[in-house]
């Protein structure tokens, strides 16, 4: 008796739930590699998953076992040079081939990190979990599709306020001239007919008679054909189409003045590309600007926006002049959602600070989503600091934090976007 | 299919690699009856046709088709996905289970050769010695391992819904950190019949509460001092089983976690021969594979370049890198078996003097009776102690190294001359006896009357230390046990050598 059974169509990924499992479980050490990982990528390199590694000797399970000492004795194969009695030296390091009882399972065997492969998914995931993009409602809204009605030609079927009476009419005509054609003809001949024997004929000849007749004939005919027919209309024809309200403008606004030094930038960095990342996780589509100041502000792309050495003193409402300029003239609201990091050591022209305040007051914070304003410093806190703290006092969707070194990015971040209650 | 109209033979395979179901059912036609002629004795066979990945899935969970799950199964998935990727490792060719009827897998990418292959090595080698060897009949029921492990996986994932997936997934750890001291040694252990189990088992949890509430109700009270009968050792012998006795001990296991100890226990005793015949299974199944093929070639089944792809498996298989190979990693327990049951049959055919002097009842024998007898009777150790031939220690060119953490040097204790073959002979078995290879850790006491401490015994061989995972199994164990828990190793003059303890922290719960 034998079976012989083709399982290739029942389901795979019978592991997967194991799979889960451990991820779950090394959850911790993961989160570390994906935060380690981010560090060497530029903004826009993000689309991949991720190699992630665990020291072995955190992910092994323990058995009881023996380790070396005491007395082995063991039998190989491959004997080229020994004869009995012979001693020789023991092999470095305690492996090699003499006396390796417990090959596989013995502690000496070197431990390599455990590798393996993050799907893209799974590194998201991890890098995002319980974070929560702040102000959520607009993005809620955009996520339940919106939809823009666009013409698509015309229907032969629709409601009376869609007709369209020139389409309508001129099938109506053309309906007519189709219809009518063949006795209009006819109806010409007969004109013609009847002229030619009106020359020969008396008006009561019976031909001429008959002919009268049909001409009376084809002429109601051609009358009772309807001006318009419910076959001849046509209406608009208009289809939803998905309005692709789904998209955010991500303004990266950092502060060149002579104090950022590259440590800082590179931090502001960083910082922006955890706000990008962040951002893809939720828009389909995402422009990022670019605009960096001293004492005047402008917009750049990223490979200037982190390299220019070019910097001077620092007056920073001129990036946000420049921030609202370009909001309004290109990211009108409604269509877009737009986010607004700014990194700056906080060191500001005097009375600069105050212009900011309420540049961001008055004008900047109802055209945005959030603003995070993160100070990169270690000294104390600076005019600008202050005036901001103002700002979000009245506007729960400004936030601020100190970054003083690389490592406290990713907490501050998590600061930042931290799930708010509900 | 290619069409060969000069085939000499009906029934002749066609050189192709393609396999198609009806090839395949006509080779498998083939090697049922050559396997039939050898008197070959097997489970029915069920082949199944599954993909790489799939294969992937049942080579990491431990195996089998059906498993509880558990986060090391994935540990182990993703390190095989990674290698397989990589093309740094092929996947196993074949998995094979150990039930009735005899369940294995092959692999859609595989060859119509490497087809032919698995079905002589896994269907009628594995099989007809999971059906005849001894440990297997006595230790493992095929009838009921599939079921059981239904049964585990439903009973499992009922747990995790119940009383969460984390509280599971520790009492996981830590039988598995001990499953290979859950198995009975030398008692013989009921088998496994999921009938009974699914019967028993709500009688079961009770009673074995109740055990448990008898052993700890002889407490004392605190103004009482123990009577002197009462201060009697428990466990009155030393238990070899640690899991078992958890099982049974402990006294704080609740009843599902006592009955989550036993399904690793029951998993663990299953797979306990399948550790002690490893030389002796895959020898005797590559024997197989070859010997069927082999006959089916003289018999005109198979085209040239068939037996070509197949002799090119088969070489790779039973492969034995020497001692100073960089690719040496210990004795490939395919080489020695399919080496020791090919000489097995030479004896038998061809004795030599020498083969007289050593095996007198066999030499010029019965070779398909021999090889029968070997296969049902013995275990790796015993197996090789019984039949490694002078020839074959030549052949292999075995050497022993003694090395003695006393001596600053190691020696060469014998080599394959005569003076040597009985020695490298024993030795070799010794190295197989899991006895020796895996630390002797017993229950060796618990203290009934205050702490209620459990101590394990090491007993030493050959001085032999435990490993640096000492500490961290006895967490394990503390956590299973409830309560502190000290590990003494033991020199042969039973002096303790060594001591570890772990402490329990007083935690509330549990």
């Amino acid at each position: 008796m034998t079976y012989l059974i083709d399982r290739r169509l029942q389901g795979k990924n019978k592991s997967a739930i194991n799979r889960e499992r451990f991820l779950r479980r090394y959850k911790a050490q993961i989160k570390d590699a994906v935060a380690r990982a981010v560090k060497g990528r530029s903004i826009t390199d993000i689309d991949s998953g991720e190699k992630v590694s665990i020291p072995v000797k955190d992910i092994s399970e323990p058995t009881f076992g023996h380790t070396r000492g005491g007395v082995w004795e063991t039998v190989h194969p491959g004997n080229k040079e020994y004869i009995k009695g012979d001693r020789v030296n023991r092999p470095q390091g305690g492996g090699g081939g003499a006396g390796k009882g417990k090959a596989g399972n013995s502690e000496e065997t070197t431990e390599d990190d455990f590798v393996f492969e993050l799907s893209r998914e799974e590194f998201m995931n991890y890098f995002f979990e319980d974070l929560e993009l702040p102000n959520m409602v607009k993005t809620q809204l955009a996520s339940t599709t919106e939809f823009k009605q666009h013409r698509a030609g015309f229907t032969v079927s629709g409601t009376p306020s869609n007709i369209h009476v020139l389409r309508s009419l001129r099938g109506a005509l053309g309906r007519r001239i189709a219809v009518g054609g063949p006795s209009r003809r006819r109806l010409k001949e007969a004109e013609a007919e009847l002229e030619a024997l009106l020359k020969d004929l008396p008006e009561d000849h019976p031909e001429i008679q008959a002919l009268r007749h049909e001409i009376h004939h084809l002429r109601t005919r051609i009358l009772a054909i309807p001006f318009i027919d419910p076959f001849d209309l046509r209406y608009s024809n208009r289809v939803k189409i998905p309005k692709p309200a789904n998209q955010a403008v991500m303004f990266s606004i950092m502060d060149v003045s002579g104090s950022m030094d590259e440590q800082k930038k590179d931090t502001a960095k960083r910082f922006f590309i955890l706000l990008y990342l962040f951002l893809t996780r939720v828009y389909d589509k995402i422009e990022v600007v670019f605009i960096r100041h001293h004492t005047s502000a402008v917009e750049v792309n990223e490979q200037e926006f982190f390299n220019s050495r070019e910097s001077g003193g620092t007056v920073v409402s001129s990036a946000l002049h420049l921030l609202l300029k370009v909001i309004r003239e290109r990211y009108a609201k409604g269509d877009w959602n737009v986010y607004v990091a700014q990194a700056s050591d906080g060191d500001n022209w005097d009375s600069d600070s105050i212009t900011c305040r309420e540049l961001l007051t008055n004008n900047i914070m109802e055209l945005v989503q959030y603003f995070a304003y993160v100070e990169i410093t270690d000294g104390p806190a600076q005019n600008l600091w202050e005036e901001y703290t103002q700002v979000k006092d009245y506007h729960p969707h400004f936030a601020m934090q100190k970054i003083e070194s690389p490592a406290d990015i990713y907490p501050v971040f998590r600061e930042l976007f931290k799930k708010q209650p509900k | 299919m290619s069409m060969d109209l000069t085939t000499p033979r009906p029934g002749r395979l066609p050189d192709q690699s393609e396999w198609t179901f009806e090839l395949l059912e006509q080779v498998h036609k083939e090697i049922r009856r050559v396997a039939e002629g050898f008197k070959l004795d097997t489970y029915p066979n069920q082949l199944e046709v599954i993909t790489a990945e799939q294969m992937m899935d049942a080579y990491t969970s431990v195996g089998m088709p059906v498993s509880y799950h558990h986060w090391s199964f994935g540990k182990h998935f993703l390190s095989t996905e990674k290698g397989y990727r990589r093309g740094q490792m092929g996947l196993a060719y074949e998995i094979v289970i150990n039930s009735n009827p005899c369940i294995a897998y092959l692999m859609e990418e595989n060859s119509l050769t490497m087809q032919a292959l698995v079905i002589a090595h896994a269907s009628y080698g594995h099989n007809s010695f999971f059906k005849g060897n001894y440990l297997f009949r006595t230790w493992t029921d095929a009838d009921a391992i599939i079921d059981y492990m239904v049964f585990a996986k439903n009973y499992i994932s009922d747990c995790e819904r119940r009383y969460g997936v984390d509280a599971v997934e520790e009492l996981l750890d830590s039988c598995h950190a001990l499953q290979n001291y859950g198995v009975d040694r030398y008692k013989r252990p009921a088998k496994l019949s999921l009938a009974e189990e699914k019967a028993r088992q709500k009688d079961r949890e009770e009673y074995l509460q109740s055990q448990v509430n008898i052993i700890w109700r002889t407490l004392p009270r605190r103004d009482e001092a123990p009577a002197a009968q009462e201060i009697q050792r428990f466990p009155v012998e030393p238990q070899e089983n640690l899991l078992y006795f958890i099982e049974k001990f402990a006294p704080l296991l609740e009843p599902w976690q006592r009955e989550v100890v036993r399904i690793v226990r029951k998993i663990a005793q299953y797979f306990y021969p399948q550790r002690q015949t490893q030389v002796m299974n895959e020898g005797w199944a590559t024997f197989w594979h070859y010997t069927i093929l082999n006959q089916m070639y003289d018999e005109g089944l198979l085209s040239d370049g068939f037996m070509m792809e197949f002799l090119q498996s088969h070489t790779n298989v039973v492969y034995q890198p020497p001692v100073t190979s960089p690719y040496y990693n210990g004795i490939n327990p395919y080489a020695l078996g399919f080496a020791m049951m090919r000489d097995l049959r030479r004896i038998s055919e061809e004795p030599t003097e020498e083969d007289r002097r050593w095996f007198p009842d066999i030499a010029g024998g019965d070779w398909q009776k021999t090889l029968d007898f070997a296969m049902r009777n013995f275990k790796d150790e015993s197996f090789i102690a019984q039949y490694l031939s002078p020839k074959l220690i030549r052949d292999f060119h075995f050497f022993s190294v003694l090395d003695d953490d006393e001596d600053e040097k190691l020696l060469i204790s014998a080599i394959h001359d005569d003076d040597g073959y009985r020695h490298i002979r024993h030795k070799l078995a010794d190295q197989y006896n899991l006895g020796n290879r895996e630390p002797n850790i017993q229950v060796y006491s618990v203290n009934t009357h205050s702490d209620r401490s459990l101590t394990l015994r090491h007993t030493q061989f050959q001085r032999r230390p435990l490993n640096q995972q000492t500490e961290e199994v006895l967490k394990h164990v503390a956590r299973l046990w409830g309560f502190d828990v000290q590990l003494e190793a033991v020199d042969p003059k039973g002096n303790v050598v060594q001591r570890y303890e772990h402490h329990r922290e007083k935690r509330q719960g549990r």
